[in-house]
C-alpha cells in the first residue's frame, strides 16, 4: 500500500529538532540516549520515544463511513444512494478538510458491479482519498471477493489487508469477512494474523495505531454474529502500544468500549439502522419512521491531536 | 415405493400374462409414479416421506425453518428467503452453495446421496441448518 503522503505544509511546526538534525545526532549517540533541550533544561529522551515524537506530525482529521449497502432498496431505506450522497455532502461541508475517508465495508449490498460503481461515483464527490476494507456483502461475487479486490484491493494482501502511515499514525486495514465457518463469527485467519504480527513488530510503542475492519473486533453480541473469533490474538500484538483505536462497522449503530490502551468504536451506517443487541428477533434492517431515518445514519470524524493525546472521535448523524 | 410398484404392476398387468414391451413397461412405471404422488398421502401415509420429492425450508428472522430436516434420497429441498436481507445456503462440506438469495429468491438442491449435510449462511455464519438424507427404503 502506498503511503499517504504528508501534506505539503508538514514539519514546520514548532519542532526544534528537524529530522535531519536528529539523524545527525544519531550518528554519534552511540548508547541510544538522546539529549534534547526543551525550555532550557536538558532532558534524556529514550531513542524509541524520540523516534515516535519525530514521527508524530501535525494534527489531522479523517472520516469513517460504513455500510452504504448500495443495492438495498427495502422499506428500511428505499434509496441508499441518496443517503450516501448526503453523507458525502456532509463531509464536503466540513470546515477543515480531512486527509482521507476510511470505509469500513458493506459498500455494496450484493457485490454487483453496478452497486460498486454507483457507490464509487458518489464517494468520489468528496474529492478525498478513500481507504476501504470489505464487508461480507462485498464478497458475494462468484469469485468470492475478486470483484472487490479488482476495485479496491490494489497494494493489499490476501483478501485485502494492508497498512500505511500518515502523519506518524500507523493505519492497519484488516479483513474478517472471508472463510467464515459455520456457527462462527468474523474471522481473520492465520495468514493475516502472521502478517499483522510482523507488520507492527518494528514499531515504537508510542506510535499511535488505528485498526479498521468490518466486523467488530470485540464481542459486541455473539448471538447475532457481532464479534470476531480470533480477534484476541490480533489484539495481543497491539497491547504494548500506548494508543490503539479500533474502528469497525457491520452493526449499523454506535458502540464504544475501552480496554486498557485500546479504544473500540463502531460507526453508523449510511443506509439503514439495525436493532440494538437483543432488542429484536434478529439483526436485520430496522425500519424507523421516514422522518427519523436520518437520525440513525451518519458519519464519524476522527481528530488526531498532536502528542500523546488520544484520538477524538465525533459521530454526527445525517440530521445534524 | 418398491411395494407400491409391485402392487400396481401386478394389478395393472393382472393375470393376463402379457409380455410387456420395454416401452410399455416404462409407460406403466410413469403412470405408477404419477399416481403415487397423488395417492401416497391417502393410501399409504407411512410412505408419504418416500414419495414426496420436494420440501421447503423457509429462511426468516435469520433462522432456517425447519432447522433440521430428514428426507429420502431423491428429494429436492427448496429454500426460500423471506428476510429483508440476503442470505446464502452454503454446505459446510461443499456439496452445494447457493448464490446470494435476496428477498423471495429461492435455491433448490436435489439430494441423491444419503448422508448428513450441515450448511450455514455465508453472510451470517451463526445461522446453521442440516439436511439428513436417508436411503430409499428397500
Amino acid at each position: 500500500m502506498d503511503n499517504i503522503e504528508n501534506s505539503p505544509a508538514a514539519d514546520a511546526g514548532g519542532n526544534d529538532i528537524t529530522r535531519r538534525g536528529f539523524l545527525e545526532c544519531m550518528t554519534w549517540a552511540g548508547t541510544g540516549v538522546l539529549w534534547a533541550v526543551s525550555g532550557g533544561l536538558p532532558q534524556a529522551v529514550g531513542v524509541g520515544s524520540a523516534l515516535a515524537a519525530e514521527r508524530v506530525a501535525k494534527p489531522f482529521t479523517f472520516l469513517q463511513i460504513s455500510d452504504s449497502h448500495i443495492g438495498f432498496s427495502k422499506a428500511a431505506n428505499p434509496d441508499t444512494l441518496t443517503t450516501l450522497g448526503q453523507a458525502i455532502a456532509k463531509i464536503k461541508a466540513l470546515p477543515q478538510k480531512p486527509s482521507f475517508i476510511i470505509h469500513t465495508g458493506d459498500i455494496s449490498h450484493l457485490s454487483k458491479d453496478d452497486e460498486f460503481d454507483n457507490a464509487d461515483q458518489i464517494i468520489r464527490e468528496a474529492g478525498l482519498p478513500v481507504l476501504y476494507v470489505p464487508g461480507e456483502h462485498d464478497v458475494l461475487d462468484p469469485g468470492q471477493g475478486k470483484s472487490y479486490l479488482d476495485r479496491h484491493g490494489k497494494g493489499s494482501m490476501g483478501a485485502g489487508w494492508y497498512s500505511f502511515d500518515h502523519n506518524g499514525v500507523h493505519f492497519i486495514g484488516l479483513v474478517n469477512v472471508v472463510n467464515l465457518k459455520a456457527g462462527g463469527l468474523g474471522n481473520l485467519g492465520d495468514e493475516q494474523l502472521e502478517w499483522l504480527e510482523k507488520d507492527v513488530a518494528g514499531l515504537s510503542s508510542s506510535a499511535p495505531i488505528v485498526v479498521f475492519a468490518h466486523i467488530p473486533l470485540w464481542a459486541v453480541y455473539p448471538e447475532w454474529g457481532w464479534g470476531t473469533d480470533d480477534s484476541a490474538q490480533a489484539l495481543s500484538y497491539l497491547k504494548r502500544f500506548g494508543s490503539v483505536t479500533v474502528l469497525n462497522g457491520h452493526i449499523h449503530q454506535i458502540m464504544q468500549k475501552i480496554e486498557g490502551n485500546i479504544s473500540f468504536h463502531t460507526a453508523r451506517s449510511t443506509a439503514y439502522p439495525q436493532p440494538e443487541p437483543g432488542k429484536a428477533r434478529a439483526p436485520g434492517p430496522l425500519q424507523v419512521p421516514a422522518d427519523e431515518l436520518h437520525d440513525y445514519l451518519g458519519v464519524t470524524t476522527v481528530n488526531f491531536l498532536q502528542g500523546d493525546k488520544p484520538l477524538a472521535i465525533v459521530d454526527s448523524a445525517l440530521t445534524s | 415405493m418398491t411395494n407400491l410398484l409391485t402392487i400396481k404392476t401386478t394389478s395393472r398387468v393382472g393375470t393376463e400374462r402379457h409380455h410387456l414391451s420395454r416401452r410399455a413397461m416404462v409407460r406403466a412405471l410413469q403412470i405408477v409414479l404419477a399416481t403415487g404422488f397423488f395417492m401416497s398421502g391417502v393410501i399409504a401415509p407411512s410412505l408419504a416421506g418416500a414419495t414426496d420429492n420436494t420440501i421447503t425450508v423457509e429462511i426468516s428472522n435469520f433462522v432456517y425453518s425447519p432447522e433440521v430436516i430428514t428426507v429420502t434420497a431423491g428429494t429436492t429441498v427448496i429454500w426460500v428467503n423471506n428476510d429483508d436481507t440476503p442470505h446464502t445456503v452454503t454446505a459446510t462440506e461443499e456439496a452445494f452453495r447457493s448464490p446470494p438469495l435476496d428477498t423471495e429468491d429461492t435455491f433448490k438442491f436435489t439430494f441423491t446421496t444419503p448422508g448428513e449435510y450441515a450448511y450455514f449462511c455465508a453472510l451470517h455464519p451463526h445461522m446453521t441448518g442440516e439436511v439428513i438424507v436417508r436411503p430409499i427404503a428397500g
